[in-house]
């Protein structure tokens, strides 16, 4: 017994499989999803298949796809979270109690706005960069393949961690950002805070480690021909993420890093007393937080470049417009972190000096709206799915645009400031901007990575409908601010007269919801239907970019010969027969093998976590050592390429014309 | 099974209907949620003070520049989007792609839109800084206010009484909140007579208000600060001089006394505590909860005595002192 006590510590116990109820139903899904996965995979004996063709792969595109399933897996996770929140506000108001406790509430949000972040929304912009960006610059894969497999895996860590909360312990009460003091171990002792720290400490080194890999894939990687002024918007847009994300991510690495010591070996740099400072962390983790927020709208920008341009089946307008209104946006996001927290207390030249630069950002935002909306002028609009979406993000945007504008004044923000408002802000521009950017970017490259297209008008039907839903639920969030409600209430008193407008909310929910249950149709239908939905010709939307010019489903060596480019747009004007992109002989080229390397990484990364977490110190020794053996191992491995000659590739090209 | 979902499809509506269906749900909407809200008066949009008066007033003008922009960038979408739509017989210029009056003037109208807005930020956080005392005849009452786990203390230092959970202040007065937490972080708020700031612990900030009207006013926190988060409310009760007067004796002459020991017992966490009276012995409550924060070997605290807020200092004309500028700068 004193040997068991001593492997496991003094901190797991019995109890924390059991909450409740409400709780044993997350446990419950949790549970029965990954049995199902693993069910279905022994039962049809996909296991081998799966090993081989995506979980070794270094094929980014696959790489991309699996990013994409993890984070829609987690969209779905995030989105039952929040249904939750709208449903105990509307009910919780006077006697009643709704359905969840205060813990169990602060625990939802909390896993609401970490999922959603760190789990959706970067999932979904590292899967469409990888399943695009090699494609768009002509290149056959990324920079480095095998870091990119071991990015994707730290992330997939994060998210076996935080799902694993359901089922065994608890998540962190503490907001998405866990402010101390409120987030030490004085005032959150259990493991929740821990489960927190470590789920996006390990997914945020895969997003550090992922920039590196993008900056050196764009500067180095690109074809012939392609200068950076000739490079399509949406590299452009990747390009100024990634040095973003690059400069960005170390200082959430270094935040969480400090808290951890603060709550595994009693140190003080944010605690209340003994001179630690709790408002240095709200610095700290803003000066990453807010970047943050542009390292996800940022692509957003690019796929609309990229939509729009296609759909008016016309030039871009202000391309060089365009790309200095990306960079200004990029450096002047570092330049607005207090914005966060005018009601700190700072003074009026610290606030007027961030408020002033956060408004400022809105003056290259504007213009690329007005570029966006003179690409459309005098052109030939033709309305796909994807074109639905960026109307969505128009419409939607400049209502969130507006009201961070008056949010950046601090003297209004003192006002708005942590109540609904706010929630409603931010969920105006990320649901606006970034949700539906990604929407837009899904439906547009579907075709090129899976050779159907999605059902158009089930597509459209999910945006009417996604439109519809999130004025519905927000427009009331906007006006509960206003009204004096402030975030993250568990349960109000009847007399402010809130609930009818929770309630209005709550329906907007709903339809949001059968907005999704919609996506989930579309794609199970596309599937179902997809010899009539196939890509023939490789280009189905009549594109601009080169990953247009490559049959569909693109091949795993993207290009069997890399294209040479003289101009913007450049597959545009081959298909007008002003240039020839595919010329010259072909050659040999070497394409990555396969390789378990990330799987054992991602599967130690998720040992140290779980054992940093539950404070089994020798199992860390255990987990680093395993990463070193791994990584040294791989290391003197030499065959780790495999050669196709000029004669095979052009054979490979044959055939798939041939097939197309 | 296939024949049969090709029955169900539906016809493509025709453009005059999805337009006539997104007017018709919008217009229902907007009646709803007239409907829901007529008749709330609770809110910032109803001030009953002097700051958040002048923030609504902000509020309503940043606002209105807004428009400025979203009107016409909503009517040239739909314009463009329904007029270049595919079949149209307009102009159609695929190559078209820059112009450079066009694109200085859509450099240009942001900027001085913003320019305007930054000039009056720049006024405004002045101004309306929370720490700016009010301008009056009458001097400010002080009031001490703590965030603690889950309710607030109150503290009027020049009368001696301590409330938890409602505050009582005179109409027409202004009014100077000193805050702390002795706990978790919080944020004072009471949004019908003045916008937020946060309550930290070891550290003190400033709220200036003056309310015009008698009345109750909902008073709350809107930081995160545990479980009993949704519970950290009070009442602000405004009410004339002579009523103020009186509650400030009633409140001396009856209760008890807050000494140690009732406040280590007020320390504990609790949640929905009543509203309750104190008479307050000590001078210096406010500056012991503070100091509990601070470094325990007396030397250190004389050396980073400056960094730290002197709450005893009464506020002159120019006094706007920032006690978290140093802070704000890290």
């Amino acid at each position: 017994m004193n040997l068991l006590a001593s492997i496991l510590g003094d901190r797991m116990s019995w109890d924390y499989f059991w909450h409740g109820w409400v709780q044993f139903g997350g446990q419950a899904a949790t549970i029965g999803g990954a049995l199902a996965v693993v069910a279905g995979l022994t039962y049809f004996k996909k296991w081998g298949y799966i090993w081989r063709e995506w979980l070794t792969s270094l094929d980014a595109k696959k790489i991309g796809v699996m990013y994409t399933v993890v984070a829609v897996v987690m969209l779905l996770r995030g989105f039952g979270d929040a249904v939750m929140m709208r449903l105990q506000q509307m009910l919780a108001s006077g006697d009643s109690k709704g359905f969840l406790d205060a813990e169990h509430f602060q625990q939802v949000f909390t896993a609401h706005g970490t999922i959603m972040i760190f789990f959706v929304a970067m999932g979904l912009m590292f899967g469409l960069i990888n399943l695009v960006l090699p494609l768009m610059l002509g290149a056959r894969d990324v920079a480095f393949p095998l870091l990119n497999s071991i990015s994707f895996y730290l992330y997939l860590a994060g998210f076996v961690l935080v799902n694993l909360s359901l089922v065994y312990g608890e998540f962190g009460a503490v907001g998405w950002l866990a402010y101390p003091p409120l987030s030490e171990l004085q005032f959150s002792p259990g493991p929740g805070v821990d489960y927190w720290l470590w789920s996006i400490q390990i997914a945020g080194i895969g997003s550090t480690l992922s920039a590196i890999n993008f900056i050196v894939t764009i500067l180095r990687m690109r074809c012939k021909g392609m200068t950076l002024m000739r490079m399509p918007v949406f590299a452009w847009s990747i390009f100024a993420t990634m040095i973003l994300t690059l400069a960005a991510f170390p200082m959430l690495t270094g935040s969480l890093f400090m808290l951890s010591l603060d709550r595994m070996m009693g140190m003080h740099y944010f605690t209340s007393e003994l001179g630690g400072n709790a408002m240095m962390y709200i610095n700290l983790i803003w000066a990453w937080g807010h970047p943050e927020v542009y390292i996800l709208v940022l692509p957003a920008f690019g796929i609309y470049s990229e939509v729009v341009a296609t759909f008016a089946r016309k030039k871009l307008f202000g391309y060089t417009s365009m790309v200095w209104a990306l960079m200004a946006i990029a450096l002047f996001s570092y330049l607005v972190w207090a914005h966060h927290f005018f009601t700190m207390g700072a003074g009026g030249n610290v606030n007027a000096f961030f408020g002033i630069m956060t408004m400022i950002i809105a003056i290259p935002t504007g213009v690329k709206v007005f570029n966006w909306l003179f690409t459309l002028y005098k052109g030939r609009i033709r309305f796909d799915a994807p074109m639905w979406w960026f109307v969505a993000f128009v419409t939607t945007f400049l209502i969130g645009g507006a009201t961070g504008v008056m949010l950046a004044v601090p003297a209004i923000d003192f006002q708005v400031h942590n109540s609904l408002f706010l929630v409603a802000h931010f969920h105006n521009t990320i649901i606006g901007g970034v949700v539906f950017g990604y929407f837009a970017g899904l439906t547009y490259w579907f075709p090129k990575i899976f050779g159907f297209k999605l059902h158009e008008r089930l597509g459209k039907l999910a945006a009417s409908l996604w439109i519809a839903g999130f004025f519905m639920a927000f427009i009331p969030i906007y006006i509960l601010g206003f009204l004096g409600a402030t975030r993250r209430l568990e349960k109000f008193d009847p007399s402010y007269g809130w609930q009818p407008l929770f309630i209005a909310s709550a329906i907007g929910t709903a339809v949001i919801g059968l907005a999704v249950a919609t996506q989930l149709v579309q794609l199970g239908y596309s599937i179902w239907k997809r010899k009539q939905l196939q890509d023939k010709t490789g280009d189905p939307w009549n594109g601009r970019t080169l990953e247009w010019s490559v049959p569909s489903p693109a091949p795993e060596y993207n290009f069997a010969r890399l294209p040479v480019v003289h101009s913007r747009d450049a597959w545009w004007h081959a298909k007008q027969g002003q240039a020839n992109i595919y010329e010259g002989a072909y050659r040999d080229f070497e394409l990555p093998k396969n390789t378990g390397t990330g799987v054992a990484i991602g599967i130690a990364a998720t040992i140290f976590g779980f054992a940093a977490i539950w404070h089994l110190w020798w199992l860390c020794v255990v987990a680093v050592t395993m990463v070193v053996w791994v990584l040294v191992r791989r290391m003197m491995n030499e065959d780790t390429e495999v050669l196709v000659t000029a004669a095979q590739a052009r054979k490979l090209d044959a055939t798939r014309k041939a097939a197309a | 099974m296939v024949k049969r979902a090709a029955r169900l499809r539906l016809p493509p509506l025709p453009r005059w209907a999805v337009v006539c269906i997104w007017v018709a749900v919008t217009a229902i909407f907007a009646a709803i949620l007239y409907r829901l809200t007529k008749g709330m008066n609770h809110g910032i949009l109803n001030p009953k003070g002097e700051i958040a008066e002048r923030q609504r007033n902000l509020l309503a003008f940043a606002a209105a520049l807004s428009l400025l922009v979203i009107v016409p960038v909503y009517a040239m979408l739909f314009a463009f989007v329904w007029r270049y739509r595919e079949g149209h017989k307009r102009s159609y210029k695929p190559n078209w792609d820059t112009h450079k009056v066009y694109e200085t003037i859509w450099w240009g109208i942001p900027i001085m839109i913003i320019g305007i807005l930054a000039a009056v930020t720049w006024v405004t956080s002045h101004s309306l800084d929370p720490y700016k005392p009010l301008a009056s005849s009458k001097s400010p009452v002080q009031i001490q206010a703590v965030a603690m786990n889950w309710k607030w203390l109150f503290i009027y230092p020049e009368q001696n009484i301590a409330s938890v959970n409602e505050v009582v202040i005179p109409t027409n007065t202004p009014v100077e909140f000193t805050i702390t937490s002795d706990g978790p972080m919080n944020s004072f708020w009471i949004p019908q007579l003045a916008g937020q700031i946060y309550a930290m612990s070891g550290m003190s900030t400033k709220l200036h208000i003056n309310a015009y009207d008698v009345g109750s006013y909902k008073g709350l926190s809107s930081n995160i600060s545990g479980t009993g988060f949704s519970d950290m409310k009070f009442a602000v009760r405004a009410m004339h001089q002579t009523d103020y007067e009186q509650w400030i004796s009633t409140a001396y002459a009856s209760h008890d006394a807050l000494n140690e020991t009732v406040y280590s017992q007020l320390r504990k966490p609790s949640i929905n505590n009543p509203v309750a009276l104190y008479r307050v012995i000590s001078s210096d409550l406010y500056d012991t909860i503070i100091a509990r924060y601070m470094h325990p070997d007396s030397s250190q605290v004389k050396t980073t005595e400056e960094n730290q807020p002197s709450q005893t200092k009464l506020p002159t004309s120019q006094d706007t002192d920032h006690p978290m500028h140093d802070m704000g700068g890290m």
